[in-house]
């Protein structure tokens, strides 16, 4: 039988939001206090929902252990911590909620293989969050 | 088609271990929940059903008759229990939270007769749950 399993995980990151493509002017129209040129910073509450058949040998979809190293050393270990601007992963891209929720799921998506990789769900605050479930094209927003 | 979800608490204690396995493979696979005196949760559960609103009642389900049968079919049986050890269910399977959301899926599913059980999901932790909704 098949179940769903979600596992919660924080990380804490400063971003800017401020696209190469945009005057100043259309910068500060677009994304407001985000573009404020010394950045600012949140907790992520990251989700993560793996699914399968449950194994009838362990009960379990995936061994949690191995989706926890996988996830601690692939997205917190990358982006706790850190300024979001500054990392290779947004040289080209906002890191906007939508973009890392993006990236989060790209990097597990071809990393994890011992369920199926269903969704990847991001708060970056207790009123916002963002969910991707590998539905359309992987470009970014530039 | 509306969907409603109802909450409820309980505290029990489990332990994972697969008979037909060694101690070691168990203890590798299973590592600190493989502690055989067990140890506990505080599990949330969420019931979700779905169906058509009552045109009469202006109800999905009586969510009194809901409330009693997850007290009966959940809640008498699980809470401030070692799952182990006093659920039947539990002698058989490993109590793993996917096994917990799919034995209460099939305590529930027979007994409710005014919706459609959409979904089970159980909560082991704030930080993990799993959702079942009755996939072969």
């Amino acid at each position: 039988m098949k179940a769903h399993l979600t596992r919660r995980y924080l990380f804490s990151a400063s971003h800017r939001l401020h696209s190469k493509a945009l005057s100043d002017e259309e910068n500060r129209a677009t994304y407001g206090k985000c573009n404020n040129p010394f950045g600012h910073g949140h907790n992520y509450h990251l989700e993560v929902t793996v699914s399968g058949p449950v194994d009838a040998q362990t009960g379990m979809v995936c061994n949690l252990v191995d989706l926890d190293n996988l996830v601690a050393r692939e997205i917190l270990d990358r982006f706790d911590h850190q300024n979001l601007n500054m990392l290779k992963e947004f040289t080209v891209s906002v890191p906007t909620t939508e973009n890392l929720c993006r990236q989060i799921y790209d990097i597990l998506q071809r990393r994890f293989r011992h369920a199926h990789l269903d969704r990847v769900r991001l708060e970056e605050t207790l009123m916002n969050s963002f969910e991707y479930d590998g539905e359309g094209t992987h470009s970014l927003i530039l | 088609m509306v969907y409603l979800t109802r909450k409820a608490e309980f505290s029990a204690s489990h332990y994972y271990n697969n008979p037909q396995l060694t101690p070691e493979e168990n203890h590798r696979i299973f590592g600190k929940c493989n502690n055989p005196n067990g140890h506990g949760h505080n599990y949330t559960l969420e019931v979700t059903v779905k169906g058509e609103i009552n045109p009469q009642s202006g109800f999905v389900v009586d969510l009194k008759q809901l409330k009693e049968v997850m007290q009966k079919e959940v809640l008498d049986a699980m809470d401030h229990r070692f799952l182990n050890k006093e659920v039947p269910e539990f002698t058989s399977r490993t109590p793993t939270t996917e096994n917990i959301a799919i034995a209460i899926w099939q305590r529930l599913q027979p007994r409710l007769n005014a919706a459609t059980l959409h979904r089970v999901r159980v909560y082991e932790t704030p930080d993990l749950f799993v959702d079942f909704y009755g996939e072969a």
